[in-house]
């Protein structure tokens, strides 16, 4: 080793903070990359320093895991390059493009882990762009990181664990919780107890969060569809239907969702290669058991690989930068356990090829077996709805950036017969907002794959374009001037 | 129908900071986000340049894009990351 190498971390949530702890651990001075003003990502974000409150009051169950990561941080942050307020908005010639609190720079790494982290997963509803409804996920940052409630009485609905966990956290923080409608199926709860108990106390505290917002008062209701957010410039209700009756509830906030969403453009950027996931019902991308991708140096880690829940991530994190360690052949020269006998992989090397070396068994790895099956008992407990799409009038917005309806989407499925999602961005300009297609993409895909009549999987996914957020035009000059042009030969447009 | 969309649970010690929004003296406190700010007394952030429909954000975790307002000096900001600043002149309508 002539040179240290440079590794970059994007992501400072419960993935990318253990992954820099095990670089740091190793010897390295890792590149500690994060949009936020703070380490914690989404699930243990903090507030800012002058809405500081304790551990227990904004982590609830996790509040000793949290602090332990705070601490834990703490302990690492002289011996890593930490940069909070920073955005990765474009990866090319293994170089970082960033945007460091309003300011354009590139960083070249010689091993890069993507700990992106995830989003609500949202399958919009009419009504859904009216002030008041806001995902399960933005609800909860108003609580945690400022001190505030949506509403004041707010109806929590959608499916995944974040329903009931959100609701609660209102319910006990004072807020006027109206009803939580799950559109989950009744009897999916009875089907999905035999993978969640493969995390007893996971089940456990989703069966406590049950019991408390019983005790709360606040009516569940199961196999709901929502039809309507109701209010002129505001929300004002919500009509929503179950067991075949059309109910209407007064509220002055909605939060909704239907789990997570793996934020995978920057591994899109990377070039990395992707996979149908029949688990999430997306396109993630390919990795193998240690996080391997499938370009030489970048790995993947926590909820942005797939949506396995901020313990899993932890774990995850640990073990791709432990892979890439041994890939890059520092676990060698520093003696870590792995040995590093395959030494750095070779450029071009095929993920099979790769898959063979050390810390690359098939399959998941023992520790997140738990967390697969619990994952698998999930997804029983709180399937997304069936028929979604065919039940999505045309007047829907999908698009909220630039207004687009499921029924212009259909129109230009039947008049073109396109069965391809890019195809259809280019026709409609779904996916081409300021958001990316990072909102409307689960629910567009959807559609498309309804109206032409064939499997989600067959529609393919966005491809992800630079910036992946809103940038300043003096970010992209900056980047013009600094990065040589790509040679045509390499180009894969 | 003006009512605010966010309630606070307390400000506690927090610092006030004055801020301006359509031309309208406001106040909100340190450690808001702009949108936070906004919505604490306001049930809007921005109208859609398509249809000029209301928008108050989504995600309020910079994923969205749904809440991008404009300065009167001109400038653009992403309300549920900004931190508030004292002397903010926000516009829930562009500049005319």
């Amino acid at each position: 080793m002539t040179k240290t190498p440079t590794v970059a971390v994007v992501g400072a949530g419960p993935a990318g903070l253990r992954a820099a702890e095990t670089l740091v651990q190793a010897g390295l001075r890792p590149v500690l990359i994060d949009e936020a003003p703070r380490v914690g990502g989404q699930i243990y974000r903090q507030p800012p320093p002058a809405l500081q409150r304790p551990a227990e009051a904004l982590y609830g169950f996790d509040a000793g895991r949290a602090t332990a990561l705070f601490e834990r941080f703490a302990a690492l942050q002289p011996r890593l390059d930490h940069r909070p307020d920073t955005l990765v908005w474009q990866i090319e010639n293994r170089t970082l493009h960033l945007l460091q609190a309003g300011r354009p720079g590139t960083l070249a790494f010689d091993g890069l882990i993507l700990a992106t982290g995830a989003t609500d997963r949202v399958l919009p509803f009419p009504g859904w762009t009216l002030p008041g409804v806001f995902t399960l996920g933005g609800a909860q940052v108003a609580l945690k990181a400022q001190a505030a409630l949506v509403g004041p009485r707010v109806v929590f609905a959608g499916t995944g664990p974040l329903l009931y966990l959100v609701a609660w956290q209102y319910a006990q923080a004072g807020g006027a919780v109206q009803a939580v409608l799950d559109c989950a199926p009744p009897g999916s709860r009875r089907r999905a107890l035999p993978g969640l108990l493969a995390r007893p106390a996971m089940a456990a505290k989703g069966a406590y969060l049950l019991a408390r917002l019983a005790l709360a008062g606040v009516p569940v209701h199961l196999g709901v569809r929502l039809l309507q957010a109701e209010g002129e410039a505001r929300v004002q209700g919500l009509r929503w239907q179950a067991g075949g009756r059309v109910r209407h509830t007064a509220c002055d906030a909605i939060a909704f969702g239907h789990g997570l969403r793996s934020e995978t453009q920057l591994a899109d950027l990377a070039g990395c290669a992707f996979d149908y996931d029949p688990t999430d019902q997306a396109w993630l991308p390919r990795r193998d058991a240690a996080g391997r991708s499938s370009v030489p140096g970048v790995v993947l880690a926590g909820d942005g690989a797939a949506i396995l829940g901020a313990h899993a991530a932890e774990l995850s994190g640990a073990q791709a930068a432990r892979a890439l360690l041994a890939d890059l052949g520092t676990a060698s020269a520093l003696g870590w356990p792995e040995g590093g006998a395959a030494g750095p992989g070779p450029a071009g090397a095929s993920a099979s090829e790769r898959g063979s070396l050390p810390g690359a068994a098939p399959g998941p790895a023992p520790a997140l077996a738990p967390h697969h099956r619990f994952r698998q008992g999930l997804e029983r407990l709180s399937p997304l709805p069936a028929a979604w799409a065919a039940e999505a009038p045309d007047g829907l917005i999908v698009c909220r950036c630039e207004e687009i309806t499921a029924g212009e989407l259909r129109a230009c499925v039947r008049s073109t017969g396109t069965r391809e999602l890019n195809r259809l961005k280019a026709l409609t300009r779904i996916g081409m907002g300021r958001c990316q297609g990072r909102l409307c993409a689960p629910a567009a895909a959807r559609l498309l794959a309804d109206a032409a009549g064939c499997p989600l999987a067959e529609v393919g996914r966005l491809r992800s374009q630079p910036p992946v957020k809103p940038v300043p035009v003096t970010a992209l000059a900056a980047a013009l001037a600094s990065t040589p042009p790509v040679p045509c030969g390499e180009r894969d447009d | 129908m003006n009512a605010p969309l966010l309630q606070r649970l307390g400000t506690g010690a927090r610092q006030a900071l004055a801020f301006e929004l359509d031309g309208r003296p406001c106040s909100g406190f340190e450690g808001d986000t702009v949108l936070t700010a906004v919505l604490a007394q306001a049930p809007a952030l921005r109208h859609t340049e398509a249809s000029g429909a209301p928008r108050a954000g989504l995600c309020n975790m910079g994923a969205c894009q749904d809440c991008w307002m404009d300065c009167a000096d001109g400038r653009r900001l992403r309300a549920c990351t900004t931190p508030l600043q004292a002397g903010l002149r926000l516009l829930t309508r562009p500049a005319p």
